[in-house]
């Protein structure tokens, strides 16, 4: 038989009972929808973790001191002193085929004040004139920190939204001043925001400044308590000379009390830095560029062949990875419960082509009495029963999306469109009409003629 | 020509053979209108269903045009009844909801080679119109009086150039009137077409229309084996 034929056929078959073909394609259609609802839905999350990465910045590596044991005390990570700021220039000078930008990069906590209003933000940091691009920030207003800002320790400031919002209200706050630790900062830029991060985190909620300038005039740093490793730095001349007047406990000049003190840059707290963040040119894989840096420190910090690196890294993406791989299992989880349920819309087709073939065994008769061959009745009941699946396939579709238009709009959650779950629901749909079709088509193929034309 | 030669039929019931024809002898020449007479339990209906190719002797041969037919399979066989054989029941047996025409059309869909759709929709006017229904192509069987029905099945019977009709009591549900309309039809086509008639029916005076009544009892025939010997036809 030719497959237009019947097409017209199985249409008509479907058309006498339109009612019935409607209700028959109903677990499919349900099935369908959620299907497509939860991958656009899944899609969307997936689309917005991406984005959360992104601003967090998926493409860099933080490089940390390493641990060390001192006295049977192990400092957890971070307690060596061996990270320079030296070793970030040096990762972006000799590392150029894998790295983009590197900074140094260090963390203060403290109050900030503006007037009568105080606040403790989330995080006071500090890098180069490169850690905006590092950290994908972008300028709502004002201007970052230059070059120029961070070689003169420049007691400038850029602040988050949440603390734009907390301190200034609605004030423009460019140009304003604001104290950390009693040390005064002008405002020159207000950061964009970037909204939540992946663990709920404010992102917003952020004071950056020159590292230089926290390393010099803010005292409270991470890196107080640590442990320093002999260094060739330079400034270790300095460094005795502002130890001897900080520390003096003969009071020269009788009446100055802290404030000239933080106000003066202190060469100790220049040689070590909290960390340094890189970003590296290929997002997909960190390791060609992990590796590089790990050869450049390892020379500049003297480490011989056996000996264990100084410093640790740590590739961010793998958050992404890791947030990514939790939402795919929970939509995948979706997902199953959506194709049980597609499962049992088959069983439905099935039940109702059972029905079907029984109530039109006399037609089955006559149309093999004038010639229908078992296989022409086969791939008649089969092609109704794929015909029907894949109309609640589309019709599902339509649903489906109707469903992720209204839980995006009402909840607020994204919503991402995929066309390629569309065409495999379709698909799949079209799968379960031919496993769930041919047994009552086959059923009706080894019909005999004479008997099915008695049948009543 | 259809030619039958000790045709034997046994229905296993169990562990009971239960032998239904015990051995039958028949032929029917191209363009004859013959009946098929028996009480039932005579092994009328097991007859006709071997003569309609829908079901396969146990033993025997069964020769239509020169081939014998007795052991091809399903396929074969469905083929065998598509090119060569029109059927007509008692109970019209139209697809419900289908308009006259498309009943017409169907079993062209199953032939092969098929014919074009366009070929097939003009052929099945022409036949429609042949039987009187030019004016009903688009009405369904429910829209459609009991001879009138039949007039359909008859022109769906037509629509592959069978050589053999093969009509199942076709007055069976039809009062006498149409029954008389619906017969003088068969006639006719088999004078003016040439097309083998078989007419199984209890109805004496059905098979007396006919030009040789075959007539069946307990599994054998007991009259009209052949033309030649038993002619009816006054």
């Amino acid at each position: 038989m030719k497959l237009l034929p019947l097409l017209m056929t199985c249409l008509r078959a479907l058309v006498r009972n339109p009612m019935r073909a409607a209700l028959t394609i109903l677990g499919i259609i349900i099935g369908i929808a959620s299907v497509v609802a939860i991958m656009e839905i899944g899609e969307g999350s997936k689309k917005q973790i991406k984005e959360q990465i992104a601003s967090i910045g998926a493409d860099t590596v933080i490089i940390r001191p390493a641990s060390i044991t001192k006295a049977g005390v192990n400092t957890g990570m971070g307690g060596r002193a061996s990270i320079y700021p030296e070793d970030s220039d040096a990762i972006q000078e000799e590392c150029r085929e894998t790295v983009l930008l590197s900074s140094p990069v260090v963390r203060a906590s403290g109050q900030i004040v503006v007037g009568n209003q105080n606040w403790s933000p989330g995080e006071i940091a500090g890098g180069n004139e490169n850690y905006f691009k590092i950290n994908s920030w972008s300028i709502d207003k004002g201007r970052f920190y230059n070059k120029k800002d961070v070689e003169s320790s420049a007691r400038v400031c850029l602040i988050g939204q949440t603390i734009a919002k907390e301190l200034f209200a609605d004030e423009d706050p460019v140009g304003k001043d604001l104290r950390i630790k009693d040390v005064a900062f002008t405002v020159i830029g207000v950061l964009a925001g970037k909204g939540s991060g992946m663990m709920g985190d404010d992102q917003d909620d952020v004071v950056l400044l020159p590292w230089t300038s926290i390393r010099s005039r803010l005292m409270g740093s991470s890196n107080e308590a640590t442990i320093s490793t002999p260094t060739s730095s330079q400034s270790t001349s300095e460094y005795s000379s502002y130890s001897t007047f900080a520390s003096s406990e003969v009071n020269f000049y009788p009446g100055a009390d802290l404030q000239p003190y933080t106000n003066t840059p202190h060469p100790l707290r220049f040689r070590t830095v909290d960390m340094l963040a890189v970003q590296i040119r290929n997002k997909e894989d960190a390791n060609p560029a992990m590796d590089e840096m790990t050869k450049v420190l390892r020379r500049r910090h003297g480490l011989v062949v056996g000996e264990l690196d100084d410093f640790s890294m740590f590739d961010r993406a793998q958050i992404s990875k890791m947030v990514t791989s939790t939402s795919e299992t929970m939509s995948g989880l979706l997902l199953a419960v959506a194709m049980i349920s597609l499962v049992v819309g088959g069983v439905g087709i099935m039940n109702i082509m059972m029905v079907s073939v029984t109530e039109r065994t006399r037609e089955i008769g006559l149309r093999m009495a004038v010639g229908a061959r078992p296989r022409d009745i086969m791939w008649q009941f089969l092609l109704e029963a794929v015909l029907l699946c894949t109309a609640g396939g589309f019709l599902g579709i339509g649903l489906g999306r109707c469903v992720s238009a209204v839980v995006s709009a009402k909840m607020g959650w994204p919503v991402s469109t995929s066309p390629g779950a569309m065409a495999l629901s379709v698909a799949v749909a079209a799968t379960i009409g031919i496993i769930f079709g041919w047994y009552p088509a086959h059923k009706a193929s080894q019909l005999d003629p004479i008997d099915a034309l008695r049948h009543e | 020509m259809i030619e039958l030669r000790d045709i034997t039929k046994v229905y296993k019931l169990g562990e009971i053979d239960l032998p239904v024809l015990k051995g039958i002898s028949l032929c029917i020449n191209d363009g004859e209108f013959v009946s098929l007479t028996g009480a039932s339990g005579s092994g009328k209906s097991t007859l006709m269903n071997i003569l309609g190719c829908l079901d396969h002797p146990t033993a025997g041969e069964f020769i239509i045009d020169g081939k014998d037919v007795a052991g091809l399979n399903a396929n074969e066989r469905a083929l065998l009844r598509n090119r060569r054989i029109g059927f007509v029941f008692q109970n019209f047996n139209l697809l419900p909801r289908t308009s006259a025409l498309e009943n017409v059309m169907m079993p062209a869909s199953y032939a092969h080679p098929a014919p074009s759709t366009a070929q097939t929709h003009e052929r099945a006017v022409a036949l429609l119109e042949l039987v009187g229904l030019s004016d009903r192509l688009h009405h369904t069987p429910a829209q459609l009086s009991g001879g009138q029905q039949q007039r359909v099945a008859i022109a769906r019977s037509l629509i592959n150039n069978p050589g053999i009709l093969l009509a199942d009591e076709p007055t069976g549900n039809l009062d006498s009137t149409t029954s008389v309309e619906v017969l003088n039809m068969f006639k006719q086509l088999n004078r003016q077409q040439g097309i083998t008639v078989i007419l199984v029916t209890h109805d004496p005076k059905i098979a007396a229309f006919t030009d040789r009544a075959i007539n069946m009892a307990d599994g054998l025939i007991t009259e009209g084996i052949s033309s030649e010997l038993h002619p009816i036809d006054a």
